[in-house]
């Protein structure tokens, strides 16, 4: 296997693997405590909207899709101050009219539009050097705010009344941490696609959870998990020729199947 | 009449409520220094939105309050237990971590949690007899445990003034009455605001109580019959404890 090192395309996509496994334990811990895996299923679909939109207009996809996951992102957490809105069928609304707004102007779009399955599932072996830098940018931003802001975002996770009384700016951190959710799932389009994302961001730690019960702990066995799973999902891709996203979150639920076995 | 200057904080001809329905209307209230107010009233009367105004958690639509607590950070000096039912008992978060969030401060973003406060904190938590779950899971507690645990959350700051919303739910009787041994002797030191469905549980140890559904009756004194509670327009449920007398503890001097 190694001789595929030779291969830039392959490199780029064990980076990519491994850049995104860190991102995703961390956000994806927020995400499963908190419990906004469905406010993230439904920024994810929203964000198709953006892909068709970027096809249709000739700009890039990717950057579509980050405008689209951050107003949704945005929407849905302004949304949830307000008692007159039930929040999950705002998201469902959000949701199922990104994935209607993509599919128009992709079909709009003159011409074939080749790569539309690589965005749905993911085209991990395509990641190229400039999306790596982008993931990689993301990947740092993420690590250091919750290195710094560890107190306060745990605090306001947990509790947000109480941390509202001590001061904690919960309003600010809450959008910040939405607005890290938008981008990290945009930027692991490419990896698994937009239809398995959501996998990628609660298997690990769901997984973690049944060992520890520690925030700080679910987020560094989440990312070893998300590590050992995608490499395994590339090497698997590689010798059967599958899509990789699958076999990304086919090794993820293989290894939650078999902590939950041994435990 | 209780000193002006011991006054903590006043609300001033409050109108307040969600979404544009009032929950609260003209209410006034003023918390003084080592008060113990039982506040009491019907479920949706508006005890807990009441206790969100003093908070600053919610805005209030109309009227005013103003906090004379001391100190350069306002907030920092009301603790806060708030309706155990709320909290997501699933959260990884240990009881130590819980308990040390008392001391989060504005200032205290970055920086770590100092080695006197993690003292104070262990310190509180062998009084409070939790320091031996220190580093257990939430989830793993017993119900008065974890009241515990928020209690002592609440009041590692040492606040001027503690708030509790229905410390007594998901209890077992003998923390309960534990718990209100522990509060009598942190009103020495702080003044203490309680909702509580229970009129008969809390009587006996607070000072004076609040009847609150849309308005607010002060009463001044801890005992109170059905006769006042009926002219207040203040429907609640009084509880009866078995052979247990209402203590009637001398009155409340202000």
């Amino acid at each position: 296997m190694i001789e595929l090192f030779a291969y830039d395309f392959f490199t780029n996509a064990v980076l990519a693997a491994i850049i995104t496994s860190i991102t995703c334990g961390v956000i994806g811990t927020y995400i499963v405590t908190r419990r906004i895996v469905f406010i993230s299923g439904g920024i994810t679909h929203t964000s198709f909207g953006g892909i068709g939109i970027g096809y249709f207009l000739g700009f890039s996809p990717l950057l579509g899709a980050a405008i689209f996951s951050l107003l949704s992102a945005f929407g849905i957490e302004y949304l949830s101050k307000r008692k007159d809105i039930r929040e999950d069928s705002a998201i469902a609304i959000m949701w199922s009219f990104g994935m209607a707004v993509g599919i128009i102007f992709i079909y709009l779009t003159p011409g074939y539009a080749p790569d539309l399955m690589s965005y749905l599932f993911g085209s991990i072996l395509t990641v190229s050097k400039t999306e790596l830098y982008i993931t990689l940018t993301l990947c740092v931003v993420v690590v250091l705010f919750f290195y710094f802001f560890y107190k306060p975002i745990l605090f306001s996770a947990f509790d947000q009344d109480f941390a509202k009384t001590r001061k904690i700016p919960v309003d600010l951190i809450n959008y910040v941490l939405i607005s890290l959710v938008a981008l990290t799932i945009v930027l692991s389009i490419k990896v698994v696609g937009i239809i398995l994302i959501i996998s990628l961001l609660t298997i690990p730690q769901a997984t973690a959870n049944l060992f520890v019960k520690d925030f700080k702990k679910i987020i560094f066995i989440s990312i070893l998990i998300g590590l050992v799973a995608s490499l395994a999902g590339l090497s698997i891709s590689y010798y059967l020729n599958i899509p990789s996203g699958a076999t990304i979150i086919f090794s993820l639920v293989s290894i939650f199947v078999i902590a939950r076995i041994v435990k | 009449m209780e000193n002006e200057n011991h006054i903590l904080i006043e609300i001033k001809d409050i109108e307040a409520g969600y979404s544009g329905e009032i929950a609260l209307s003209a209410v006034n209230l003023k918390i003084y220094e080592n008060d113990f107010i039982g506040i009491i009233g019907p479920n949706g009367g508006g005890k807990t939105t009441l206790v969100k105004v003093i908070l600053g958690l919610i805005k209030p639509f109309k009227g005013e309050v103003i906090n004379k607590l001391n100190g350069t950070n306002e907030n920092k000096s009301i603790g806060y237990l708030p309706q155990i039912n709320f909290i997501d008992k699933k959260f990884p978060i240990s009881v130590k971590d819980v308990v040390l969030s008392g001391f989060m401060d504005k200032g205290k973003l970055i920086n770590k949690f100092t080695k006197e406060e993690k003292q104070t904190a262990m310190a509180l938590m062998e009084n409070m007899g939790i320091s031996h779950l220190k580093n257990k899971p939430i989830g793993e507690l017993s119900g008065g445990q974890l009241q515990r645990v928020f209690l002592s959350r609440a009041v590692v700051s040492s606040p001027k003034l503690l708030i509790l919303d229905e410390p007594n739910t998901f209890v077992d009787n003998r923390f309960e009455s534990e718990l209100y041994e522990k509060l009598k002797e942190l009103n020495k030191s702080m003044a203490i605001l309680i909702i509580s469905h229970d009129l008969g549980m809390i009587s006996p140890y607070v000072k004076t109580i609040a009847c609150v559904n849309k308005k607010l009756h002060y009463h001044d004194s801890n005992v109170i019959s059905e006769k006042q509670l009926k002219e207040y327009n203040c429907p609640i449920q009084l509880i009866t404890h078995g052979e247990v007398p209402h203590t009637v503890l001398g009155k409340h001097i202000h």
